[in-house]
């Protein structure tokens, strides 16, 4: 939902568009292979350096990216806020400056404002940029291992490999995104992502917890949750954001469970074939039973083991000489 | 006082509430001596030359943030009112969100010290309650004594109705106007934009149009109930310009402002995520900004007042919900307002007639709310001599870096404007001599 920045940077799922993503989904299966190998370790990125800049609290975005930097053999530095001059009052644009100078070859950057990765784009000299999450607008990595998950779910059922899939398995795709869309950057991206495939996207949330606005957005809002369930291919569940004051949205989590939560009753809805994807962490008991959440149409632990392969990919892309083939 | 030179502003159309002539305009000690064609350039004279110009009075600003005391680093009054003279303003009001507030005699004593040496006259608007905290009433007689006529809380609004209510009444015991920056800081919620497609879109949280208008629906219906004047600062909202037009149906005290970039910009510009579009009241739709022209146009909104507010380049540097909202607008003010009245006006006419109402607007409307008896013309003999000379077709380019600002926070840079204030006369003293400031 930005500006394409001509491949330099990911800052938004818009910058890489069907053929970006169909792109990154291809090298991810190369890199989910590498992972298989006793010793999972490629020099690609050898002599690269990679930075990880976190102003927000996370553990499996940040442990993800930096694997995945690791498995292709760059050197990896993390910014420990509560140590840097962050807390000394340096400002944003300074700590990058500073960040680069030091020759980082890419930030991977996760920020409480909507934009922060664009900001930092504009003022880094030559280091690619990476968003891993800013504010209410994007995470495109996290859409774009949903996208990867997805389709190797689909693969394992046809009996062929994901590869052989393309993206063509996303036309027509129905994908329901449940849960407070309002306040989440994976809802923005993932609605640009399975878009961009082809797929048909419908939201269902109170309207308490939908954007204000959704003008020019290629999605359609379902009423009720029970009757959306049924005609989903795709089931995306999102986190409702307590922390971030998105309990007060609605007036209870009892009340938000009852009518958008998947319960096990609800749960029987679901069509046979359904993939139900939840970016974590999982509130068990709100937005998801336990008892689904264990369901083998969960696919969670499995999001979170190809989010490496997936940020592998990306950090090829971006960083690798160009042409470079993927390492087998 | 020093004494001024004798000048003649020669060549120029004069440009007044009177209407438009051809004139120059002999100036002496400070007060205007003649205004007639063909005068001759008494000896030792400074001549200014005005040909293809309107002479106008000096454009008097309802709304500057001059950031003296506390913020020098943004601004101070003489680099303020330097701006504002290169955009043809001889009178700027300065608003209290200092630090201190002018929420007292002694810093608004200070203000107006300041401004005694400035480039143009600076008057000063007080706070509503003190410290702008909305808690308690500021000293508003020890302020009025000074001759403060505005009062606001401006960069917030008085959110407390039972307390506004009580500064209305005790207002209008003084006869003084309270201004009111209108938003309602609930529904405002912490946003950062325009609520709406764009910030849906890029994630920034958002200020719903609705928090304006709660606030000017409620300031509407206390004017009725007390009496007293109620003046609503930067109206952005097509919802706003209609409750103001319904009360001033009716028959109330009402007045009201637009900032240029309200009538120029949208929220479309923020998605870049640039922080110098980031304003409070925020850049809206474009349905909005048609609104408000058309509040101007049928004299809903009285009065363009900039809204100038200067931020440090460090504190623009940063994510766009971080960084303070403002942008600057004195140097380019009267240009925004000539430069969109004439896109898509080819009709020599219709534009001339723009330049008459864009005056009216940034001129002797203002003037006559903030009671600067000095300011807005007309141009007479034995008038102050406060001018502004207009070359409403000369093109220039933004340069943030040459604005006379001290803070470069301009929304306009690299934009080309049409409509340029060539001499500046601030007091009889030509403060701007073809668009250079001269002290």
């Amino acid at each position: 939902m930005s500006e394409p920045t001509a491949g330099r940077h990911l800052l938004s799922i818009a910058d890489l568009g069907p053929d970006g993503i169909a792109e990154v989904l291809r090298v991810a299966e190369s890199f989910a292979e590498v992972e298989r190998r006793a010793i999972p370790k490629v020099p690609t990125l050898r002599g690269r350096v990679v930075a990880t800049l976190f102003f927000e609290e996370s553990t499996r975005t940040r442990i993800s990216f930096e694997t995945a930097a690791k498995r292709l053999s760059a050197d990896v530095v993390s910014l420990a806020l509560a140590s840097s001059s962050v807390k000394k009052g340096e400002s944003l644009r300074d700590t990058v400056e500073t960040v680069e100078a030091m020759g980082i070859d890419a930030v991977i950057v996760r920020h409480g404002a909507a934009g922060a990765p664009q900001r930092v784009a504009g003022w880094v000299e030559r280091a690619h940029v990476i968003n891993a999450g800013d504010g209410w607008h994007e995470h495109p990595t996290q859409a774009l291992l949903d996208c990867f998950t997805v389709r190797q779910v689909l693969a394992e059922r046809a009996g062929v490999s994901p590869l052989s899939l393309g993206t063509e398995c996303f036309a027509g795709l129905r994908v329901l995104i449940v849960g407070d869309i309002a306040h989440s950057r994976v809802a923005r991206s993932q609605v640009l992502a399975y878009h961009a495939l082809g797929a048909r996207v419908a939201l269902c949330a109170p309207g308490s917890l939908l954007p204000p606005s959704l003008e020019g957005w290629p999605v359609t809002v379902a009423g009720d949750l029970d009757d959306a369930l049924g005609d989903a291919d795709v089931v995306s569940l999102l986190r409702l954001q307590a922390e971030r004051g998105s309990g007060a949205f609605v007036p209870s989590l009892r009340e938000y469970t009852a009518r958008y939560g998947l319960t096990a009753r609800r749960a029987a809805h679901l069509s046979k074939d359904a993939v139900v994807t939840h970016p974590g962490p999982m509130v068990r008991g709100v937005e998801i039973a336990s008892e689904v959440a264990d369901l083998p149409a969960a696919v969670v632990t499995r999001q979170v083991a190809n989010g490496v392969a997936v940020r592998m990919a990306v950090l090829f892309l971006l960083l690798g000489a160009p042409g470079a083939e993927v390492p087998r | 006082m020093t004494a001024t030179p004798t000048l003649l502003v020669r060549g120029g159309d004069v440009l007044d509430g009177d209407g438009r002539r051809r004139a120059d305009v002999l100036v002496v000690d400070g007060v205007v001596a003649a205004v007639a064609e063909g005068i001759d350039a008494p000896p030792g004279s400074v001549v200014l030359d005005a040909g293809a110009c309107v002479v106008a009075p000096g454009l008097v600003d309802l709304h500057a943030h001059l950031r003296q005391p506390g913020r020098e680093e943004a601004e101070t009054v003489e680099t303020g009112t330097r701006a504002g003279a290169l955009g043809g303003y001889t009178a700027v009001v300065a608003m209290p969100n200092t630090e201190p507030a002018i929420d007292n005699a002694g810093t608004a004593r200070e203000v107006l010290a300041l401004g005694r040496g400035a480039l143009a006259e600076v008057a000063v608007a007080g706070a509503i309650t003190v410290g702008r905290a909305g808690e308690r009433l500021a000293p508003m007689g020890e302020l009025s004594d000074l001759g403060v006529v505005l009062f606001t809380d401006d960069g917030s609004g008085v959110q407390d109705g039972a307390l506004m209510r009580r500064a209305l009444d005790y207002a209008r015991s003084l006869g003084v106007t309270l201004a009111q920056h209108c938003e309602d800081e609930a529904l405002a919620a912490g946003g950062s934009m325009h609520e709406g497609a764009w910030s849906s879109r890029l994630g920034i949280p958002g200020i719903p149009a609705a928090a304006e208008e709660a606030m000017v629906a409620r300031d509407v219906a206390l004017c009725r109930l007390t009496g007293a004047p109620v003046h609503f600062l930067h109206l952005s909202s097509a919802g706003s310009v209609a409750l103001v037009r319904a009360a001033k149906a009716q028959g109330l005290a009402v007045t009201a402002e637009v900032a240029p970039h309200h009538l120029f910009l949208t929220d479309a510009e923020t998605a870049g995520y640039d922080p110098v579009f980031k304003v409070n009241p925020p850049l809206r739709t474009p349905s909005d900004v048609e609104a408000l022209w058309g509040g101007l146009g049928d004299g809903t909104i009285d009065a363009v007042a900039t809204d100038h507010a200067p931020h440090a380049p460090e504190t623009k540097d940063r994510p766009f919900a971080e960084a303070p909202p403002g942008m600057l607008g004195l140097e380019t003010a009267l240009a925004v307002v000539l430069t969109a009245l004439r896109d898509g006006r080819a009709e020599a006419e219709e534009v001339d007639r723009g330049l008459a109402r864009a005056l009216a607007w940034c001129s002797w409307r203002p003037a006559a709310i903030a009671r600067l008896a000095a300011h807005g013309g007309p141009v007479r003999a034995g008038r102050p001599a406060n001018l502004c000379v207009v070359d409403p077709a000369a093109t220039w380019t933004v340069e943030p870096a040459r604005l006379a600002s001290r803070s470069t926070n301009t929304p306009y840079a690299g934009r080309t404007l049409t409509g340029r204030v060539r001499h500046t006369v601030s007091a009889g003293e030509p403060v701007v001599i073809d668009a250079e400031a001269q002290r």
